[in-house]
């Protein structure tokens, strides 16, 4: 099947530093110049290469200190208990599971971007998908440890899953917490498993140009002895495409159950039916902002420009205004529903979320996810890289305030006013979401480091594609 | 990855073979997977059968090219989705309506809506293991070794060129018609594939 993607007419003289469409989009979706040799050398050079290495040590030693921060926050947790935290009742979640909905939020980005833009053939997705499904991978590890944490004795996680244990006892099937474990467990397995296959003719590629014994074991070993055998290619392809389909409604069920566990509950805030499609809406938003956030500076330190085009950041930047809207949809649609519904806890709980104590964060959270990101209706925002991180930083940061203020905001001021309490977290909560942020950056830094990070196999499907006449 | 690729140094080529070692096809060398194609085509019209072309990246219509149509994975992804999810159903009744009742209020034991999303997960997630397993079984991977890669043209299958082998275990191979034939093609190269 075909598209007409990147074969519009082109404008001849702009004032662009790209080609663009007679409409003044960017038009590239890969290099005018690149061979299959060429983005070989390229993306194979930076594992077995190693260029830019001291940026990469630099930005490896403070993410590195970070996940130190972070195992000395989980070594402590287990050795004094969840108290350490600011958590109490009622602010029984606080930022454990504030960061929990946040990771799974920034890893819905890699899924959707590989299995549902592979199944609507958006071309521009081949050379972020590999990138952007390791981030998800990185980001789901960090998410689900949280909610293992939190949950008080985490060497006793195992009795989430169900067996037959001795003591007789299953867990509750019809709890959407014990749903959580299997979506989010079934999610990361799901996307391991994509990501392998889509990786293992890259390593074959790099197992080939190694030149070193070592290198050569050691991808030769990853690869399988993949050889590039046409039946292999077909079961390959085909399983691709099955598992992108498998993914895709996997995608969109992940942050669905994770709303469920609000949703579900009777607390005012929570109990509403519009929380799953907005909170799958917030999870692409966010993701694509973390993608964003990391690929800008990559694409610049490691020249890859050349095949992560303009036209990919403004598809990107738009995807995120798309999504950005249907948050906002969600914002207003909470507040509506509380003051339309009549119920006084509703209203009440509306009122004090954004006239509360904690006004000023929904404000924080207004400006960051609804208003700055209007700045991508500008087309120069969207092609400009600098100006497309500032804003993507934003809508990340807004997504934490927005998870914070559904979990700590929604549970601070339920039925009761006598049961109202306001939460102040302690050095311990702000120590572990960095320490996240730092375990989730080490893997990235390993992540780029050893494994090619953009599909060399489909770039190479692009420019053949392209000498097709059909790009 | 074969012992002479990781370190040339183990079996220097001699100049002059005098004893053959045993043949495992004609390989030829392409420069365009158009080429490639239309080689496999012309080979499959020749009468060959056991044949295989290689390339660094998925040719559309390569393997129906070289007569292999049928392709099991989607059969047994759905047979992996249907014991998922029949599974999980299972399991779940199992433990909440026989080994662990727990009457809440009155509601049935068997409340198959509150089933519904693990019974989705884990269709989704044997489905998946089915179709990523299959491939590795079916493609009879991980093979560490492959007559293929003692060429050492062969390097570039996975970097920029196409090839494609015909096998010496083709009823119709000949050493001489078969080059003859490949060389017809016009390769940028036939060489022979030792086992």
């Amino acid at each position: 099947m075909e598209t007409i993607q990147g074969s519009e007419p082109r404008m001849p003289n702009s004032d662009r530093p790209f080609p663009v469409t007679n409409l003044g989009y960017p038009a590239e979706l890969i290099g005018p110049k690149e061979t299959y040799a060429g983005v070989s050398e390229q993306i194979a050079g930076i594992p077995l290469k190693h260029p830019n290495p001291k940026f990469w040590f630099i930005g490896f030693t403070v993410a590195f200190s970070f996940f130190l921060l972070f195992c000395v926050a989980v070594t402590y947790l287990v050795y004094k208990g969840v108290g350490i935290w600011g958590i109490q009742i009622p602010v029984a979640w606080g930022f454990a599971i504030t960061n929990f909905v946040w990771w799974i939020g920034i890893g819905h980005a890699g899924t959707f971007i590989s299995a549902i833009l592979l199944l609507l053939f958006q071309k521009w997705r081949t050379t972020i998908n590999r990138f952007t499904e390791a981030m998800t991978l990185f980001a789901v590890i960090c998410a689900g440890l949280f909610p293992l944490m939190h949950l008080g004795r985490p060497w006793v996680f195992y009795w989430l899953v169900p067996y037959p244990d001795t003591m007789a006892l299953w867990p509750q099937f019809r709890s959407p917490l014990i749903w959580d474990v299997f979506a989010v467990s079934t999610y990361f397995t799901v996307s391991l498993l994509f990501w392998y296959l889509g990786v293992l003719p890259d390593l074959a590629t790099v197992r080939d140009k190694a030149k070193t014994r070592w290198k050569k074991i050691i991808y030769g070993m990853s690869a399988l002895g993949w050889r590039g055998s046409a039946i292999h290619w077909q079961r390959h392809q085909t399983a691709y495409l099955l598992l992108g389909g498998l993914a895709t409604p996997l995608v969109l069920s992940v942050h669905s159950v994770v709303s469920f566990d609000f949703s579900v509950a009777q607390l005012p805030g929570w109990h509403s039916t519009i929380f799953p499609p907005y909170f799958v809406a917030g999870a692409i938003y966010s993701g694509f902002a973390m993608v964003l956030n990391l690929l800008i500076p990559i694409r610049r330190i490691y020249g890859l420009q050349n095949l992560i085009t303009e036209r990919t950041l403004n598809n990107m930047a738009c995807v995120m205004l798309a999504t950005g809207w249907m948050v906002t949809y969600g914002y207003i649609m909470e507040a509506f529903m509380a003051w339309y519904s009549g119920d006084v806890f509703e209203r009440a709980e509306m009122w004090d979320r954004a006239f509360g104590p904690y006004g000023w964060i929904f404000w924080c959270l207004i400006t960051l996810n609804c208003v700055l990101p209007q700045l991508l209706w500008s087309r120069r925002v969207r092609t400009n890289d600098i100006a497309l991180f500032l804003v993507a930083l934003s809508i990340n940061l807004g997504m934490w305030v927005e998870r914070f203020v559904i979990v700590v905001q929604s549970l601070s001021h339920d039925f009761v006013p006598s049961s109202w309490k306001l939460y102040t977290p302690t050095f311990w909560d702000v120590a572990t979401l960095l320490g996240s942020v730092g375990l989730f950056l080490v893997l990235q830094f390993l992540f780029i480091r050893y494994v090619p990070m953009i599909s060399i196999s489909e770039s190479r499907e692009l420019i053949a594609q392209r000498k097709e006449g059909k790009l | 990855m074969t012992e002479e690729q990781a370190n040339p140094a183990v079996a220097p080529e001699p100049a002059f073979e005098f004893e053959e070692p045993k043949l495992f096809g004609l390989m030829a060398e392409f420069e365009e997977h158009e080429q490639l194609l239309e080689a496999a085509r012309r080979a499959y019209a020749e009468g060959y059968r056991r044949m295989d072309g290689y390339s660094p990246f998925p040719i559309d219509g390569l393997a129906e090219a070289l007569g292999h149509e049928y392709n099991e994975i989607p059969l047994l992804t759905l047979f992996g989705g249907v014991i998922g999810g029949l599974g999980g159903y299972f399991m779940e009744w199992y433990a909440m309506a026989r080994l662990y009742p727990l009457n809440v209020g009155g509601r049935p034991l068997n409340s198959w809506p509150n089933f519904i999303p693990i019974v989705f997960e884990l269709t989704v997630l044997v489905a998946s293991f089915s179709a990523f397993v299959s491939v590795f079984l079916l493609s009879r991977l991980p093979q560490p070794h492959h007559p293929v890669f003692n060429i050492p043209e062969f390097e570039r299958a996975s970097i920029d060129r196409f090839f494609l082998c015909i096998e010496v275990i083709d009823p119709k191979f000949d050493r001489g018609e078969t080059r003859k034939f490949l060389e017809n093609l016009k390769p940028c190269k036939v060489s022979e594939v030792t086992e």
